[in-house]
């Protein structure tokens, strides 16, 4: 009986140990011209696979199965086996695709083509443009609503967030928000629209449905001059407990409670730190930091930085893979 | 002579300093405003608040306070091995140490009970501070604080090995002065209590070396990677041996036919 009982824990903490162990984090090099294989559990540096010139935005395919690395220089958004880690195909994205969206489908792809101030439209399965959306100068953060209702672009220079509405690919409205949006995510229950402006060094929250402003934070570190703290990247966990930005140069990640609107904490991670992505579990944070050519990975349970990774140069984007 | 007598012996010398040190509340205080000191107001200043690079036994980037921590708790341990010296300088002024010294027990047995008690109160001190520490956002991991036990007595017997062999060259207490200037301020300022060896090289290769060299920076490094659940083989060597040949000195020091003690005129 005891013997039996053994076995089963012990067959549970082999189980335990494969699935966290099959968790994958890739990470796009802009310097480097390719992607880290990262194994989060280990810490370790898997290996890096050369994808193309420049490659930052990175999204999963909803399977799983493949990854979408846009490759700027390239002018286009390759699509990449996760298992054989080769190029099964690619998008045609049009000029210096930067940042990109995938709709919860995963039928749409929405690009921002920032030279030509242009949301490119792709038919995933067909790989073919279907669209170009002309909005404000610069676009740069695009995101789309978890209801697949809408298509928020931010642009740089025109500080505007453009609403798209999915069905008719039509700017339906625009809000002005604080100099040079970044970056947008939508919670996930698709009511709220949150923002970061790198030059305030703020973060906004829309409410969805008015598309207007809710509330204003202002990202500051005690002992960090202003210019230095310029938020980026944006993720809130499915519970909308917490929300986390990336604040590039102030080298920390803000914990942000995602009911209350204030900001918890500041986490220490490595310099610029740009983009960042839970794990599947979202017991885990990673980050990526431009300038130390790492990532630091966030024990999203207690709040605290882990660890960090060296995994090449100019870390940008970032997505675990189940 | 049974092992009870030892026994007996060394828990009225442990017993005794233990009690004073929790009866002497100022002692107590003053043994903790020190590192305190230096941790809110020293390693403010130098805060690095965008982080500094990682070195092993760290894992991420740290704010300076983290750094300084197990520096800090070096402190407590080396001017509580020095503290321990002080009284022993005091008690011979006083006549007292005759008392301790007319037992039949070994000298050797009764300088080492001392240096337990010495250890046993550093510890007591090391772990309130951390107790602060905590509450000051320096958290190690839980098991850390277990795996810092074993390096703090370790640490705790090389200096205060190291007091005691101070204390038999020191005559008068008016000396003390010297000990704090030749020895606690050189092996304090010259170790990686306050600053990582590779920041250190990057000034001056000598002070590299004497850094490196130094038993208060291994003691130190000791203490480091134990708060992270790591053993640093090294450090623990060279503490070790740092400590027998501290300990060994300091026998023969106080060994009236051998040591100091004849050329003192003996206590």
């Amino acid at each position: 009986m005891i013997r039996k009982f053994l076995l089963t824990l012990g067959l549970a903490a082999a189980c335990t140990t494969l699935t966290a162990q099959a968790e994958t984090v890739f990470v796009t090099l802009e310097k480097d011209n390719a992607i880290a294989v990262v194994d989060p559990i280990a810490g370790k540096l898997l290996k890096t696979v050369n994808v193309g010139q420049r490659p930052r935005g990175i999204s999963l395919s909803v399977d799983g199965k493949l990854l979408y690395v846009a490759t700027s220089d390239d002018n286009t958004i390759r699509i990449i086996d996760t298992t054989a880690l080769k190029e099964v195909g690619q998008l045609p994205s049009d000029k210096d695709p930067e940042t990109f969206a995938l709709s919860p489908d995963g039928k749409k792809l929405y690009v921002s083509n920032e030279d030509d101030n242009l949301v490119t439209v792709i038919d995933v399965a067909a790989k073919k443009a279907v669209k170009q959306i002309k909005v404000g100068v610069e676009p740069e953060g695009v995101a789309v609503s978890p209801d697949n209702q809408w298509v928020a672009s931010a642009s740089e220079t025109t500080n505007m967030v453009h609403w798209i509405n999915t069905q008719t690919l039509e700017i339906v409205d625009n809000t002005l928000v604080d100099p040079r949006p970044r970056a947008l995510t939508f919670s996930p229950d698709s009511q709220q629209l949150w923002v970061t402006s790198e030059i305030a060094g703020t973060l906004t929250v829309l409410d969805v449905k008015t598309r207007k402003i809710l509330k204003t934070i202002k990202l500051t570190v005690q002992g960090v001059t202003a210019e230095k703290i310029q938020p980026v990247g944006i993720v809130i966990d499915k519970n909308r407990h917490f929300g986390y930005v990336a604040m590039g140069t102030a080298n920390r990640v803000a914990v942000i409670n995602a009911q209350t609107l204030a900001v918890e904490k500041y986490l220490l991670v490595g310099q610029r730190v740009w983009n960042l992505a839970f794990s599947p579990d979202q017991k885990r944070l990673y980050t990526t930091n431009g300038i130390s050519n790492d990532i630091s990975i966030i024990d999203a349970d207690n709040q605290k930085v882990s660890k960090s990774v060296a995994v090449g140069r100019y870390p940008w984007g970032v997505v675990a893979k189940p | 002579m049974s092992l009870l007598h030892f026994l007996r012996a060394m828990w009225g010398i442990v017993g005794r300093e233990l009690w004073r040190f929790i009866q002497q509340k100022e002692r107590f205080i003053s043994a903790l405003v020190r590192p305190l000191i230096w941790l809110f107001v020293f390693a403010a200043g130098f805060r690095n608040t965008l982080g500094m690079a990682i070195a092993p036994p760290y894992e991420t980037y740290i704010l300076y306070e983290v750094y300084i921590t197990p520096g800090l708790i070096g402190m407590i341990q080396l001017f509580n091995g020095m503290q321990s010296s002080l009284t022993m300088v005091y008690d011979r002024e006083m006549g007292s140490m005759r008392i301790l010294l007319v037992s039949p027990l070994p000298r050797w047995f009764l300088l080492i009970c001392k240096l337990i008690a010495g250890t046993a109160v550093s510890i007591l001190q090391a772990y309130v501070f951390l107790g602060i520490a905590w509450f000051y956002e320096i958290q190690a991991p839980i098991q850390g604080y277990f795996w810092i036990l074993p390096a703090l007595i370790l640490d705790g017997l090389m200096l205060g090995a190291l007091g005691l062999l101070l204390s038999s060259f020191i005559r008068q207490l008016e000396n003390f002065a010297g000990v704090m200037n030749f020895v606690i301020f050189p092996l304090f300022f010259m170790s990686t209590a306050l600053y990582p060896l590779w920041k250190i090289q990057e000034s001056s290769a000598l002070l590299y070396k004497l850094a490196m060299y130094n038993p208060f920076s291994q003691g130190v490094e000791l203490i480091r990677f134990a708060l992270y659940g790591q053993f640093n083989q090294d450090a623990f060597i060279y503490t070790l041996a740092a400590f027998i040949t501290f300990i060994i000195a300091a026998i023969i020091g106080y060994t009236p036919s051998k040591g100091m003690m004849t050329r003192k005129g003996g206590e």
